[in-house]
C-alpha cells in the first residue's frame, strides 16, 4: 500500500504512524463524546457518530475543551484502542498532554501534529497517511517538539 | 527549577508543564498557590496509573490541593445494579491515592463555597469548568482551564505557564451583553442568571464577555448559576459582570479602555427561547427533581427549607440534592438534614446527581433548577428534562407533577402583556 506523507506545520507530540485517515468534520470531545473502551465516537450530535478511531490517523479541527480529554486519550491508548496519530488545525494542550502521559505510562506512540487548512482539506477518509515527526523542521520554535 | 534537580515524579510533572508552556507560547512559568484537582474524578484505569506513578515516585502536594467531585459517594452506599465492580473499586482507590498525595478531601465541584480558599489576584490551577469561571469572574483569582494530569503536574511543581487568563492582557473583556433594560425584579432572580449564562455562552465564541446591568449585590448562588451555565453552553472561563467582578468596577475597566468587538442587547425573546430550549419534556408527572448542580450551597438549602415549609415530597418521585460534605455538615448542625430526609429528600455528597445510581436507573421526566444539568442531561441520561426555578421545582416535588407557580417570567413582568 502506498502511503501519502503529509506536510506537518508543527509537532505537538512526536512519533511515527502509517494508517488510514479518519477525517472528522467537527471537533470531538474525548470525555463524554468518546468511549475509551472501544474507541467509538459516542456524541449523538457528532456527524461521525459511531465511527471507530482505533488505528486511524484521526484528522479533526480540534478537541472540544473538556478537562477529561487527556484522560480519555490516555485510557484509549492503555486499552490499545486509540488512534494511530492525531492531525489538528489548532494547537491543543489537552491532546498533547494526553499523548505525553500515555507515552510515559504505557510506552504508546501517538504523534500529534498541526497542519495547514490546505493540507487538512486534502486529507480523505480511507487514504493511507504517513506521519513521521523525525523528518520535521518546525517552523515555530515555541512549538518545536523534543524527543 | 531545573528538571535535572528533581526526583522522577517532579521531573515527569515538570515535563508536562514545560510542554504546555511551549504550546501556549508562555514566556515563563509563574508561582501558583492553590490547586483544585479534576484528575481525581475516575474515568478509566489511566487515571489511577497516573496518580500511582506519582505516588510511587515520591510526589506530594506542597500547595493547597482540593478535590473535585468523584463518580461515586465515598461515604454513602452505592446500590447501583449491574455496575462494574472494577469501576467502583478503582474510582474509590483513586481517591485514596490523592489523599496520600496530600490532597484535602473536599470532593466538591463548588470549592468556592468552602472557607480558606483562593482570593483576588491569586494565581491558581483549576479544571472543573464552573469553578474556573467562578474563581476568575467572581473571586478575581486567575486560572486557565486545566485539563486532567496537567492540573496535578502544575500543582506538584507549584508553577503554571504565564499565559491566557493568568495574564492581565489575557483577561480583557471583548464583547458586551447588555441586560440593564430588563426589569430589575427579573434580573434579581436566580433563574434569570441560569438563563443569562446559557445566552452568554452561546454568544461568547471564545471571546471574553462583559455583562452590563447585573445588580451589584447579585448573590453568590446566582453567580454560580451564570458561571456553570456559561461554561456549559460556551466554554466561558471568565466573564466580567460590571460592578460585581472585582477587576471590573466599570465597563471601561472590563474592556481595558478599548471598544468592544460587539454589543448585544439581550432581548426578552432571546431569554425566553433559551429558557424553553432547556426543557425537552412537556409538563406532566415527574420521576425526579434534581438539585445541586453545581453543589447546593448552605444558602440554597436555607431557601429550600423555607420553600418546603414543612411539606412532604410526593411519594411518586425522588428529590435528589447533591452537595459537598462541608455543606452537608453545616445543614446537619441546623437539623435541616434530618428534616429534609424526613420530608422525603435524598442528600447526595461527594458526587453529582448525574452519576448517582438512582438517576442512572431513572427514566421519565426529571425537573431541575440547574441550566447546566438541563444542558447536559439529554445527551448523557435516558431522561426528559423540565427546567424551572427552584420555587417551581419545590412546588412540583410536593405535587408530583410539573407546577408553574413562579410568575417572574410571565409576560406582565416583561412589559409585554
Amino acid at each position: 500500500m502506498t502511503a501519502r506523507s503529509i506536510d506537518i506545520e508543527a509537532v505537538l507530540h512526536p512519533g511515527f504512524a502509517k494508517a488510514p485517515a479518519l477525517k472528522l468534520s467537527e471537533a470531538l470531545s474525548f470525555w463524554g463524546g468518546f468511549d475509551p473502551r472501544d474507541g467509538r465516537i459516542l456524541d449523538p450530535a457528532h456527524p461521525q457518530r459511531g465511527e471507530i478511531v482505533t488505528n486511524h490517523v484521526l484528522a479533526m479541527p480540534g478537541s472540544r475543551g473538556s478537562a477529561g480529554t487527556p484522560a480519555g486519550i490516555a485510557e484509549a491508548m492503555r486499552r490499545g484502542v486509540g488512534p494511530a496519530a492525531i492531525v489538528l488545525l489548532r494547537p491543543d494542550v489537552n491532546i498533547a498532554i494526553g499523548a505525553q502521559v500515555a507515552s510515559r505510562l504505557y510506552g504508546s506512540e501517538l504523534p500529534v501534529v498541526l497542519v495547514t487548512k490546505e493540507t487538512f482539506a486534502g486529507l480523505d477518509t480511507g487514504t493511507t497517511v504517513l506521519i513521521d515527526t523525525a523528518t520535521v523542521v518546525s517552523r515555530s520554535p515555541h512549538r518545536r517538539a523534543t524527543s | 527549577m531545573q528538571a535535572g534537580d528533581l526526583g522522577p515524579a517532579l521531573r515527569f510533572a515538570m515535563d508536562l508543564v514545560v510542554r504546555a508552556a511551549e504550546l501556549l507560547d508562555a514566556p515563563r512559568l509563574i508561582d501558583a498557590t492553590f490547586l483544585h484537582i479534576d484528575a481525581c474524578h475516575y474515568y478509566g484505569t489511566a487515571h489511577l496509573d497516573f496518580a500511582n506513578t506519582l505516588l510511587n515516585d515520591g510526589a506530594r502536594f506542597e500547595i493547597a490541593a482540593w478535590t473535585n467531585t468523584v463518580p461515586v459517594s465515598l461515604i454513602q452506599d452505592d446500590p447501583r445494579q449491574g455496575s462494574d465492580p472494577v469501576f467502583l473499586e478503582e474510582a474509590r482507590a483513586l481517591t485514596r491515592v490523592y489523599e496520600k498525595l496530600g490532597a484535602r478531601p473536599v470532593w466538591t465541584c463548588a470549592p468556592y463555597q468552602l472557607p480558606d480558599g483562593p482570593e483576588r489576584d491569586d494565581q491558581i490551577i483549576v479544571g472543573e469548568s464552573n469553578a474556573v469561571s467562578y474563581y476568575n469572574s467572581v473571586v478575581g483569582a486567575r486560572t486557565n482551564k486545566y485539563g486532567d494530569f496537567l492540573d496535578v503536574a502544575c500543582g506538584l511543581v507549584q508553577r503554571v505557564p504565564f499565559a491566557g487568563l493568568h495574564t492581565h492582557a489575557g483577561r480583557r473583556g471583548e464583547i458586551v451583553l447588555d441586560v440593564a433594560h430588563l426589569p430589575e425584579e427579573l434580573r434579581r432572580t436566580e433563574f434569570f442568571c441560569h438563563v443569562l449564562g446559557i445566552v452568554m455562552g452561546r454568544h461568547a465564541e471564545n471571546k471574553i464577555p462583559v455583562i452590563v446591568g447585573l445588580p451589584p449585590d447579585t448573590p453568590p448562588d446566582s453567580l454560580k448559576a451564570i458561571s456553570a451555565a456559561g461554561a456549559s453552553s460556551g466554554g466561558v472561563a471568565l466573564f466580567h459582570a460590571v460592578g460585581v467582578t472585582p477587576e471590573a468596577p466599570t465597563l471601561a475597566a472590563a474592556l481595558h479602555d478599548r471598544e468592544p468587538e460587539m454589543t448585544i442587547r439581550v432581548s426578552p425573546d432571546t431569554l425566553i427561547a433559551a429558557r424553553d430550549a432547556l426543557s425537552t419534556a412537556r409538563d406532566g408527572p415527574l420521576a425526579m427533581v434534581a438539585l445541586g448542580t453545581p453543589h447546593f450551597s448552605y444558602t440554597e438549602f436555607a431557601r429550600l427549607v423555607a420553600l418546603l415549609d414543612g411539606r412532604k415530597i410526593h411519594d411518586n418521585l425522588a428529590l435528589m440534592i447533591s452537595t459537598s460534605r462541608h455543606v452537608a455538615a453545616l445543614i446537619e448542625e441546623h437539623g435541616w438534614l434530618t428534616s429534609l430526609e424526613a420530608a422525603g429528600a435524598t442528600i447526595l455528597v461527594d458526587t453529582c446527581t448525574y452519576f448517582s445510581p438512582t438517576i442512572r436507573q431513572a427514566s421519565g421526566r426529571v425537573m431541575t433548577n440547574s441550566a447546566k444539568w438541563a444542558y447536559y442531561a439529554p445527551g448523557m441520561l435516558p431522561v426528559e428534562v423540565v427546567f424551572a426555578s427552584l420555587e417551581d421545582c419545590v412546588a412540583s416535588a410536593c405535587a408530583g407533577e410539573v407546577c408553574r407557580c413562579d410568575d417572574a417570567w410571565s409576560p406582565s413582568h416583561w412589559g409585554l402583556a
